[in-house]
């Protein structure tokens, strides 16, 4: 099980990275290997609002569908159209070409509110 | 929860493990698409001793069963296998079985998990109403249970055996050493492929598990969980209790009309479902085929022409045609259109065809 030290984490065990003034956003090594084998993405399209804790997309596995939720809230730049034709992307790369969307946030102090890695790593063991 | 006495080599394996219907069940040991995939192309391995087992035994064994089940006994010879289902007497489903005739006196239900305990009970109140020389015993825990299924299945299992599996018919079934450690061998199984369901003692099962991995790792055998397992039945479009079946389905709505003999003597249900075909029937099952991207899920609702006519009783991604799959409980005035279907996920109509059955 991975955890990047360089990303931040949310309780929905969705990723954050900062990247100038963007940041991209995908699900964990943890998520992706509780849903089994992802078959279906639902993403928003460029231009899109996300909210802070609102569901922005939906990733469907064989056994289960779970909801994405936004950890700050911004505007959708960019969505990676790779991912619904090559969805299983998410289990083999979860934190890089799996990544789902990478947004303008409204306020980056927004992610002073997330976990580290290594408080991400206690969470889980504690699910 | 109840375990079977293959849990721990489950664990070991690395299973991951789900509750179902009572019982801690491993539901994928590496991935559902790749055990999927493995027993359509080589082999799997499947626990499946949570299955129930009732024998019956006697005189009339023969008279009870042709009374209690919905299928015709008569046309069975020894060492033969039958499909068949339980109703109610409203013709509501109690449980779809697969009955074994061992004599023209003795008989072995092979039942659901979930279930046994409701078949069980019932078996016992037709037997109290019926009052005939038989005996009906529950041996669910005289047995464990493993499938051996895929194309490369015989060849596994022929080098642990001289039983006579050339011979052996699908539907058929013997008794048999495998490993050296003796059993019922049938030609039957969950999958839509060639394969066996092997009824060992309980102490036996992990030494079979064993010496079957063993023997067939270089066939391409893999352990296969219950996720694979559901969207194998669904590719061949099986019915699955508690989904396409339930007491408030008839077998004549659910695409069991061929194992309904409405013909033979009197059964259990049998006046209901004569009234009810002569009435017509309600609700067809039918397959679905998604022709834009997504994934039906039971209850979703069915559509055609913006009129909701049905839900869905069992869907996925199709891991052979990586499309989405879905059997669906409609209206029969619509079974039969040429049009377009569609599937509501999550508020959103996504078209689906009608497709001929099975779906793979």
């Amino acid at each position: 099980m991975d955890f990047p030290e360089e990303l931040k984490y949310t309780e929905e065990h969705e990723w954050v990275l900062l990247e100038g003034d963007l940041v991209s956003i995908g699900i964990t090594d943890f998520a992706q290997d509780q849903l089994g084998d992802v078959v279906f993405v639902e993403l928003p399209e460029v231009g899109d609002r996300v909210e802070l804790g609102k569901a922005f997309g939906v990733v469907e596995s064989v056994k289960a569908v779970s909801d994405i939720y936004a950890p700050l809230a911004g505007e959708v730049v960019e969505v990676n159209t790779e991912l619904p034709d090559a969805p299983e992307m998410i289990n083999t790369s979860p934190y890089e070409d799996g990544w789902m969307i990478r947004i303008k946030p409204d306020d980056p102090s927004e992610l002073e509110e997330l976990m580290d890695a290594s408080d991400y790593q206690d969470f889980v063991e504690e699910e | 929860m109840k375990k079977t006495v293959l849990n721990q080599v489950h664990r070991d394996l690395g299973a991951r493990m789900v509750e179902f219907g009572g019982w801690d069940m491993p539901v994928q040991y590496t991935g559902v698409i790749a055990e999927h995939l493995a027993v359509r192309s080589a082999a799997g391995l499947f626990d499946v001793s949570h299955m129930g087992e009732f024998e019956v035994s006697g005189p009339d064994a023969f008279a009870f069963l042709q009374y209690a089940s919905i299928n015709d006994l008569s046309v069975l010879v020894d060492g033969q296998v039958q499909y068949s289902a339980l109703c109610y007497p409203d013709g509501g489903i109690v449980d779809d079985i697969t009955l074994y005739r061992f004599a023209a006196e003795k008989y072995m239900l092979c039942v659901n998990a979930a279930n046994i305990d409701k078949d069980f009970a019932w078996l016992q109140s037709l037997a109290a109403q019926k009052n005939g020389n038989f005996q009906l015993t529950n041996r669910s825990a005289d047995y464990a249970q493993l499938a051996l299924q895929g194309p490369t299945a015989a060849v596994i299992l022929s080098s642990l055996t001289s039983a006579d599996l050339l011979s052996l018919k699908t539907y058929h079934f013997c008794t048999a050493d495998v490993a050296g450690l003796s059993m019922l061998i049938s030609r039957t199984g969950y999958t839509g492929e060639d394969g066996f369901e092997l009824y060992c003692q309980p102490k036996d099962a992990e030494s079979l598990w064993q010496k079957l991995m063993e023997q067939g790792t270089p066939y391409g055998l893999v352990p296969v969980g219950l996720g694979a397992r559901d969207t194998l039945r669904l590719e061949k479009a099986y019915a699955l209790y508690g989904h396409e079946l339930s007491a408030e389905v008839l077998p004549l709505e659910a695409r069991l009309g061929w194992i309904t003999k409405l013909e033979k003597s009197d059964f259990c249900g049998r006046s209901a479902l004569l009234k009810a075909k002569s009435g017509g029937i309600r609700r067809q099952l039918i397959g679905l085929r998604l022709t834009q991207p997504g994934v039906p899920r039971e209850q979703y609702v069915v559509r055609l022409a913006g009129r909701d006519v049905g839900v869905v009783t069992s869907g996925t991604m199709s891991p052979s045609s990586r499309q989405g799959i879905a059997l669906a409980l409609v209206d029969t005035n619509v079974a039969a259109s040429d049009e377009s279907f569609s599937i509501v996920i999550r508020g959103r109509e996504v078209s689906a065809e009608k497709v001929k059955l099975p779906f793979v």
